[in-house]
Formats: C-alpha cells, sequence, structure tokens
C-alpha cells in the first residue's frame, strides 16, 4: 500500500505541495494555487457553517407562530391594572426583539450564504485547486492576483462579521459598535427600506459585499487568462474538460456582471451615507431603479453559483459511470448560453415592483429560454448515465441528488418565470423554495460531490466511503423533507421573511425544521468524514477513479509544480485509457498506452 | 473568437515600424501618435461647436457619435487594439454590448415611470377635456 | 516571483539562450507572459467599463426622464471652458502616456521618464480644475441629492417659509418651524431665481404649508428678465429634479476622479521603477499595462465630457 506504484515512477518522489514548505507564511504568502485553494476552503466552510447556523436558528423560531424563544404572553388581564401594562410593555418588547432577532438571522443567512459561500464555493475552491491542473499548467495565469483575491475575500469577510461581532456585543454586552449591528433588510438590500429605516448593519455588509466582489471579479479575470494563454500544445477548446467550460461562462458572468454590482452597491452606500437621491424616492431617486441594477448582477450571479456545479456535475457523471461524456459540444456550448442569457432574464424579478407591462412581458418571455440550455445539460446527463457502469460512490450520490433536485427546482422556475402565474406566487414560500432546490439542492450538492471527487487528490487521503454514502442519502432526504412542505406553504399563500404566520402552516413548518435539522447532522456527518479521513484515512492512489483528465495524471496530493512530467492532452473523457488496479486500489494506465508521453507532444516547446 | 485554435495569441506582427523588439509589439510611429492627438482635439472642438446648434433631438446623437470617433482612436491607436489581439478587441466589445444591454432594458422601462405622483382619480375627478 | 528553483525539472526553455528573470515559473516564455497579462489587463478593463456603465445607466434613465432639467443644469452651472481645457489636458497626457509606452519599447529610458511627467503633470492639473469645479459648486449650493439646494427636502432654509401663524394643522403642530435662514430669500447667483420659491415634489409633513400662499412672507418674486429662459420652462415638480442632474454629475465625475487619482499613483511608480532604470525594451509590461488604464480614464473623460457639459 505505501509503496503504491504511481502511474509514472518519477512520482516517487516524496515531496508535495502540502510539504513542499513549512510554516504559517509560506501558506500565508503562498502563491500555489492549490495552496490557495485550501485556503478558501476553509474559510467558505467558516461562512457555511455561520450561515446553517443562522438558518438553523431561523427553522427553530418558526416552529410556531408565536415566538417561542422570545415569549411573550405575560398576562395582561389580571386584577393588577399597573401590572398589566407592565406585561403589556413586556409583550410588546419581546414581540419586537423576536421580530429583529428574526429579521436578522434570515438577512444574515441570505447574505452569508449567497456572497461569501455559494459565489465562491466552487470556483474559489474547486477551480483554483484543480483549474490549471486539468489545464496540466503549473499555475494559473497571475498567481500574485490569485493570493491578493484571496485577502481581498478575507477583507470583505471581516466587514461582514463586523456585523456579527456587533450584534454579540450588543446582546451580551450592551455595547454599540458603529455599523455593527443589524442586518434587516435581507439579501437584497432593497431601497428604499435599506436607505431610510434598516438598521446600521447594512451599511458595513453592503461595503463588505462590495470587497467580496472584487475578489470575484480577479478570480475571473485570472481564470480567462489562464484558460486563454496556458493551455497545453494538444488541448484544443473542444478537448477541455466541461469543468473548464464551465469556469470559463462562469468567469465570463463574473466579469461582465460583478462591476454592476459593485456599481451598485457603490450607490446604495452613497445613498444611505450622503443622501445622493438616486435610489431614494424622498429625495427624488427611483427605488424599482435599484432592482434593476441590483438584478442585472443577481440574476446572472445565480448562474456564478451553478454553472460551477454543473461543470462538476459532468465530471463526476463521466467518470463514475466509466462512460464518455454525452454530447460533450452540447453541454459546453450549454454552459455558454446560460452565461449569455442568463443576462436577457433579470426583469422577472420586478414582475410585482411597478415596472412596465412591456418590459414585464418581454422579460418573461426571455425568461423561458433559460430552460433550453438547462435540459440540455440534463438530458445530456441522462444520456451518459444511460446503461453506464455507475458506481454509488458518495460523489456520485450527490450528482444524482443534483439532477433530480436541479429538475425540480428548474421547473418550479417556470411557474415564478411566466407573468401570470409568477404574480400570486411572489414573495411567498414558493420562491424560496424553487431557490434553495436550485442553491441548495443543486449548488451545494455540486460542492460536495466535487468535494468527494477531488478529496483525494487535494488531501493524499480516502475517506471512508460508506460514511460519505450516508450522509449523501440522509442530506437528500432532510434537503427534500425540508424544502418540499415549503413549495406547498408558497402555493397556499405562506409569504416569505414572516416571522409569524397563521396557525394553519404550522405542520408544515414544524415538518420543514424537521428537515433542517436532519440536514444539519448529514452536514456534520459530512465534515467528521472529511476529517477522520483526513487523520486515518488511508492513503490516496493517483487515480482513484479512474477519471482521463490530466489532474489525475499526477500524484495524489501533487507535487507543487504539479507535474513532474509535463502531461500529454487527450481527450479529456477517454476512460478506457486506464483500467483497475486491485493491488492499489485505483487506476492505472493501460499498458498498450504507456506514459512517459513522447516528447513532441509535450507542452510548447519554446521556438 | 478562435475556438479550434490552439492559441489565441496570433503571430508576432511584422515589425515594419517598431525596431528590434522581443515581444513582436509595435511601436506607434510619431507621425501617427500626432495625427491622432491631432484629430481627438479637433473633435473636442467640434463637438463643442456642434454643442452650439440647434438640432433639436439629433444633439446628443451627434455629441455621442463624436464621442465615439475619439474613443475609437484612442482604443486603435493609443491602446495598441489596432495591432492586438482580436481577443482582446473583443473583450472590450463584449463589455460595450452588456452596457448598452443593460441600459437599453433599463430605459425600456424608463419609459413607463410616473413622472409625479398624481392624485388618484377617485380622490380629484380629473377634469373634462 | 521567484522561480528559477522550480523550473529544473521541465522541458521549457530549452531554445532560451538565457533566463529572462522577469519570465514567471509557469510561463514558457516572456511573449506568454506578455500576452497573458495584456489579455487580463483587458478583461480588466471590460469590467471597468461595466462598472462605470451603471452610472452611464443611471444618467441615462434622469436624462431620459428629466431631459429639460438637464439642459438647464448643464448650461447654467457647468463651465464649457473649464470642461474642454479639462477634456485637452487629459487628451494630452494620453498622448504623452502613448508617447511613453512607445519610448520604452524603442528603449528610449530618458524620453520614457519625460513622458511619464508630462503624464502625471496632465493628471495633477485635471484634478486641479476638477477641485477649482466643485469647488465653485459647492458655493453656489448645488451638490448631489440633499447637498443641493434645490433639493427641497434635507436643507431645512430652502423648504417653504415658516407660516405667519400657527396653524391648525395637527402635523405642523407637532412639527417646529424650519429656521428662517439668510439664504432663503437669496437669488441664485447664477439664475437669478428665488430658491426659496421652489417647492418639493411631494413633502408629507410641510404639505398643508406650501399650498396656503397667505402663510408665505413677503418675498420678492423673480422678475422674468432676471430668469433663466430654460428655468421658466421647467414645471414646479422638474425644477427640483436639478438635484438629480448634480447627483449624476458628481458621481460619474466623482468616480472618474478616483480614477485619476488611482492612476497617478500608479504612473508615480512607473516612474520611480523607471528612473530606477527597471524597464527596458526586453521588459515594459508594467508601462504598457497602466498606460491602458490611463488611457481608459481618457476614454470615459471622452463620454462623459459632452454628456455632462455640453447638453443641448
Amino acid at each position: 500500500m505505501s509503496t503504491a506504484q504511481s502511474i509514472s515512477h518519477r512520482e516517487s518522489k516524496p515531496d508535495n505541495y502540502l510539504t513542499h514548505s513549512r510554516g504559517f507564511l509560506s501558506w500565508a504568502l503562498t502563491l500555489d494555487h492549490k495552496r490557495i485553494g485550501l485556503m478558501y476552503l476553509v474559510f467558505v466552510l467558516a461562512a457555511f457553517l455561520f450561515g446553517g447556523t443562522f438558518a438553523e436558528l431561523l427553522r427553530t423560531s418558526l416552529l410556531t407562530p408565536n415566538h417561542w424563544m422570545f415569549p411573550s404572553n405575560y398576562p395582561i388581564h389580571t386584577a393588577d391594572a399597573a401590572l398589566n401594562v407592565a406585561n403589556a410593555t413586556l409583550n410588546a418588547a419581546h414581540d419586537t426583539e423576536a421580530k429583529l432577532f428574526y429579521n436578522n438571522m434570515f438577512s444574515l443567512h441570505g447574505a452569508v450564504m449567497v456572497f461569501m459561500f455559494i459565489i465562491p464555493a466552487v470556483p474559489a475552491v474547486l477551480g483554483n485547486f484543480i483549474l490549471p491542473m486539468m489545464l496540466g499548467a503549473k499555475d494559473v495565469a497571475f498567481p500574485r492576483l490569485n493570493l491578493m483575491s484571496f485577502y481581498i475575500y478575507l477583507i470583505g469577510a471581516c466587514f461582514v462579521s463586523w456585523v456579527l461581532m456587533g450584534g454579540i456585543l450588543r446582546i451580551l454586552f450592551g455595547l454599540h459598535v458603529p455599523f455593527g449591528y443589524g442586518l434587516d433588510t435581507g439579501w437584497t438590500f432593497y431601497t428604499p427600506f435599506s436607505t431610510s429605516k434598516a438598521e446600521d448593519g447594512m451599511v458595513a455588509v453592503v461595503a463588505g459585499v462590495f470587497i467580496l466582489g472584487f475578489s470575484s471579479i480577479l478570480t475571473g479575470v485570472n481564470f480567462i487568462a489562464t484558460i486563454h494563454t496556458l493551455r497545453p500544445r494538444g488541448m484544443t477548446w473542444f478537448r477541455m474538460p466541461l469543468f473548464l467550460w464551465a469556469l470559463y461562462a462562469t468567469s465570463i458572468i463574473q466579469i461582465l456582471a460583478t462591476p454592476v454590482l459593485a456599481i451598485t452597491l457603490l450607490l446604495l452606500l452613497a445613498e444611505r451615507l450622503l443622501h445622493v437621491g438616486i435610489f431614494d424616492s424622498s429625495i427624488g431617486g427611483d427605488p424599482v431603479l435599484f432592482q434593476h441594477f441590483f438584478w442585472f448582477y443577481s440574476h446572472p450571479a445565480v448562474y456564478i453559483m451553478i454553472l460551477p456545479g454543473m461543470g462538476v456535475i459532468s465530471e463526476v457523471i463521466s467518470v463514475h459511470s466509466r462512460k464518455h461524456i454525452f454530447g460533450y459540444n452540447f453541454i459546453a456550448f450549454s454552459s455558454v448560453a446560460l452565461a449569455l442569457l442568463g443576462f436577457l432574464v433579470w426583469g422577472h424579478h420586478l414582475f410585482v415592483a411597478g415596472q412596465s407591462n412591456l418590459a414585464d412581458s418581454i422579460f418573461s418571455l426571455l425568461t423561458f429560454s433559460v430552460a433550453i440550455p438547462s435540459a440540455v445539460k440534463v438530458f445530456n446527463w441522462l444520456a451518459t448515465l444511460y446503461r453506464g457502469s455507475i458506481r454509488f460512490t458518495p460523489a456520485m450520490l450527490y450528482s444524482l441528488g443534483f439532477i433530480l433536485l436541479f429538475t425540480i427546482g428548474g421547473l418550479t422556475g417556470l411557474f415564478l418565470g411566466a407573468l401570470e402565474t409568477d404574480v400570486p406566487l411572489h414573495d411567498t414560500y414558493f420562491v424560496i423554495a424553487h431557490f434553495h432546490y436550485v442553491m441548495v439542492g443543486s449548488m451545494v450538492f455540486a460542492f460536495l460531490s466535487g468535494m468527494y471527487h477531488w478529496y483525494p487528490k487535494m488531501s493524499g487521503k480516502m475517506c471512508n466511503q460508506n460514511w460519505g454514502r450516508f450522509a449523501a442519502i440522509l442530506l437528500f432526504i432532510g434537503f427534500n423533507v425540508t424544502f418540499f412542505p415549503q413549495f406547498i406553504m408558497g402555493a397556499h399563500g405562506m409569504p416569505r421573511r414572516w416571522a409569524t404566520y397563521p396557525a394553519e402552516f404550522q405542520p408544515y413548518h414544524i415538518i420543514s425544521t424537521i428537515g433542517a435539522y436532519i440536514m444539519a447532522i448529514s452536514l456534520i456527518t459530512v465534515a467528521l468524514n472529511w476529517l477522520t479521513g483526513l487523520l486515518w484515512g488511508r492513503k490516496a492512489p493517483a487515480n482513484p477513479w479512474g477519471g482521463n483528465s490530466l489532474e489525475w495524471h499526477t500524484s495524489s496530493p501533487p507535487p507543487h509544480d504539479n507535474f513532474l512530467v509535463p502531461p500529454v492532452a487527450d481527450d479529456p473523457y477517454n476512460l478506457a485509457a486506464w483500467e483497475y488496479d486491485a493491488s492499489i486500489d485505483g487506476w492505472v494506465l493501460r499498458k498498450t498506452d504507456p506514459v512517459p508521453a513522447p516528447p513532441d507532444r509535450t507542452r510548447p516547446v519554446a521556438h | 473568437m478562435s475556438l479550434t485554435h490552439s492559441n489565441d495569441i496570433p503571430a508576432p506582427v511584422a515589425k515594419d515600424v517598431g525596431p528590434n523588439d522581443p515581444h513582436g509589439v509595435h511601436a506607434v510611429p510619431k507621425r501617427l501618435l500626432m495625427a491622432v492627438y491631432i484629430a481627438l482635439v479637433v473633435c473636442t472642438f467640434l463637438t463643442v461647436g456642434a454643442s452650439k446648434v440647434d438640432m433639436g433631438d439629433a444633439n446628443i446623437w451627434v455629441a455621442l457619435l463624436i464621442a465615439m470617433v475619439k474613443g475609437a482612436l484612442v482604443i486603435m491607436f493609443f491602446m495598441h487594439l489596432w495591432w492586438d489581439s482580436p481577443f482582446n478587441a473583443m473583450a472590450l466589445i463584449t463589455a460595450l454590448f452588456f452596457v448598452a444591454l443593460f441600459i437599453g432594458l433599463a430605459l425600456l422601462d424608463a419609459h413607463s415611470y410616473q413622472y409625479e405622483i398624481k392624485p388618484t382619480p377617485m380622490a380629484t375627478p380629473a377634469p373634462q377635456l | 516571483m521567484s522561480s528559477a528553483s522550480t523550473t529544473e525539472t521541465s522541458v521549457h526553455h530549452g531554445g532560451h539562450e538565457h533566463h529572462d528573470p522577469h519570465l514567471a515559473h509557469h510561463f514558457d516564455t516572456p511573449e506568454q507572459q506578455f500576452n497573458s497579462a495584456k489579455l487580463g489587463m483587458w478583461v480588466f478593463l471590460g469590467t471597468e467599463v461595466l462598472m462605470f456603465g451603471g452610472l452611464f445607466c443611471v444618467y441615462s434613465i434622469y436624462r431620459h426622464n428629466y431631459p429639460l432639467v438637464f439642459k438647464f443644469a448643464s448650461e447654467t452651472y457647468l463651465s464649457t471652458f473649464w470642461g474642454t481645457l479639462n477634456t485637452l489636458i487629459l487628451i494630452t497626457s494620453s498622448l504623452t502616456m502613448a508617447w511613453g509606452v512607445r519610448a520604452v519599447q524603442l528603449n528610449q529610458k530618458k524620453l520614457l521618464v519625460v513622458c511619464l511627467s508630462l503624464t502625471l503633470l496632465g493628471a495633477g492639473g485635471f484634478l486641479v480644475i476638477k477641485g477649482i469645479e466643485w469647488h465653485a459648486k459647492w458655493n453656489e449650493h448645488v451638490w448631489f441629492g440633499v447637498w443641493n439646494k434645490y433639493n427641497g427636502l434635507n436643507d431645512e432654509s430652502f423648504r417653504a417659509p415658516p407660516p405667519a401663524q400657527p396653524t391648525t394643522e395637527p402635523v405642523v403642530a407637532i412639527m417646529p418651524p424650519p429656521p428662517v435662514s439668510i439664504r432663503a430669500t437669496d437669488m441664485d447667483a447664477n439664475t437669478g431665481i428665488d430658491i426659496s420659491q421652489i417647492k418639493p415634489r411631494y413633502d408629507y409633513a410641510f404639505s398643508q404649508t406650501i399650498q396656503a400662499p397667505s402663510v408665505a412672507p413677503s418675498v420678492e418674486k423673480p422678475s422674468p428678465e432676471n430668469a433663466n429662459e430654460h428655468y421658466r420652462q421647467l414645471s414646479d415638480a422638474a425644477q427640483w429634479r436639478v438635484n438629480t442632474f448634480f447627483s449624476c454629475y458628481f458621481l460619474m465625475t466623482g468616480l472618474h476622479g478616483i480614477h485619476v487619482v488611482v492612476g497617478m499613483g500608479l504612473i508615480t511608480w512607473l516612474l520611480i521603477r523607471s528612473l530606477r532604470n527597471d524597464f527596458s525594451s526586453e521588459y515594459f509590461t508594467p508601462v504598457d499595462l497602466i498606460g491602458l488604464y490611463w488611457h481608459l480614464v481618457d476614454l470615459i473623460w471622452i463620454f462623459l465630457f459632452p454628456l455632462l457639459y455640453l447638453i443641448h
């Protein structure tokens, strides 16, 4: 086991990127894309933990309609009139506190999850780690920019955390930190509420999101330049793994949409702090314009979140069903099509916001066009699975879950894209459920799928597959228990963002909350699974799954420069080139096609 | 986008003007620089002059047209895009296209904005015209 | 970045007669590195265009909705002279920057220093003129949003004058009457308009008093000869929108100004490095990239100038 036969004899050197250099500074100042990816992973998971905690808290508070976490049922019909008055005051205070608490929970949940977890999760973690290796390159095009974008992410996260710290200080010690308390606008920061009545913490969070946006932009610039200029000779555009196509499409959105978010948030801050009168109707602005601005970014941002996940699924489905990906060109172009069409549909968020009827109709029509590339992807994945030899690894289970949940999320999106049905469903739990089916059911599943797929490559260890399978199935169950009742609630008219609700909805809310707890258990299982794998897992072979994209052509974990022998760019889905070797529980290249590669097909030689 | 080509960077352009230069980058000749500069200055005065002439709604389009000509001169010659990789031009054009898309679709909606909040017909019946 | 130690195992650089100290380990040739950097810069410039695009969108919408206000505000308060001068300065600094890039491509190191210095000078001159203009706006009380005297909501002195006697309306009874300020009866220096007569579009608290002509003190109405021609064409509601023009003006020139300041910092850095003799025809990537950035700043001003200063 320990003397694992790698695919190349020259990889027997023990040095890898984790042991290449030691000490805190060797990580903090590293230019190695793999280490930067891991550093992102730590902070992204921390954000996920915080966002998840907020979600559990708000689900818990919704167990009953009457804020049971802030009891406010002091008797007000006693004989003592003074006591009645005092109790009524207490009730009112608890009520306000409960509502503020609830508002903060859902706003922070949304803002932290969207801007600090979902958007960077796949591109910044998996993309950073895998992209250069898939290209057979030593690093991304601009390693220093990469490190800078990580630190920009950290600075932005600090701004958001400021609100968290301010809230804790205020609750525990009664201290008031400037701009440090309360985000009660929701993650969308809608005007005029955000510019007039919202709590101060909104300023810090908006500034934080503004900064996080730059991190996103720089990552996008880096990836585009990398894919354009660092592809090895032999890797044409149509020999790129589909994950790279997805990351390329994501980067296009990141550089085209995120600057508009930056200017939107800048205007929002100017409005709130300087009262410039662009969005605030009381001084001549237009709140609907804010929604145009915000959704010009945030609708494409939905594709920033989902596209890299789709790229992961394309890899995992092919490798774990031992079949060449079906319809490569269609999947590749549908990624780009989604990226571009995503820019044409933002108006469907404004159907009930006072947008003109003409714009309503146009945006509603355009919204349906997004269904085409989405469906193209799903059908091609299904065709890939058809008659494949499917192995139910954790990565595969998450991918299968993705396909199912994304389909449900996408189809319910049709109800929201259609003008007529959106009006009653707008701002109900139906939207919440739809959004979570696409974001959690798809994006988080894809992230976990990718993490399980590349975990051996990142850590050099294998984690326990059975616990991984258990967690995947549990997450699938918990997710559906949480969010499916919300479709029903929404269709019955349960409004989103309400701290209380009519009693008829209580059964649904209880089921939903139980589902949220199941999800928490399964995610904790995942975390423990990864940690135990890291500590006690057996050493991973270079290619544990038999994939043929270039990252599997190097050792696990990879050396500092990724490859000791420059790899040959081949069809990334030519899985037949590998055969299973039981002695290492991994895959090795067939003898008929041995490495090392012929020198004339290596990366470009100098002229 | 040259989708089938393995490397987007075109071969170095012929060094017709720039002398020994390892990057194959074009050094813009002095005369061209000065000609572009003079054109920019002339266009500046032209746009000031044009704004004094009443052309009705056409004024803003004339002003924008002159600005686009100036911008194109700066982009092509000061920023070397004339000799540069086509992908770089595409990056810029894509950005401009999406700005146009954003402004266009947002303007589409601006038609419907109420100029000011009007009293509802119920509160004050509209005068008979 | 230091990279020499990591290139041994690779098969690259075989054809190079010397090792370029500026070549990072993950690139094969300086050419590839230069082209990557340039491509990255162009993509970044694309994001800059989109960021300004947001402000252009704000401008388009409000100009589309209030064309006369924009014309009035621009013609009355913005100086075509200063605007034209600034355009010429920025174009000239763009020329010197382009010339600097040419100089370094041709290895003319002294000329590079001269060109960069001239560019920096131009940028400074631009900002000084911008400062003069902004200062004049401040003196005329026409800043953005609520800091604009045409905006009836923030600056108490430009609300309707206080009622001569307490009214019976409860909303007035709760709120203390706004203090009388000297500016309340001032004539605008440019237009000769009595600003105190500007009515907010909708003012919930004071709507009662505004509509009562009897409570207004005897302020002289501006004579028609004084009033600006365009101003009289504006409806009451539109007059109040002058602040929207200035919000656009300050946001656009402000963001542009920030870019000029950043550009000055970058050019200063280039100047220091070029004085240290860091650049040559072999290696001039930073000069080229910052040159591109500087031209973009110029480019945006080329569009801002007619849109803000030359509204007909």
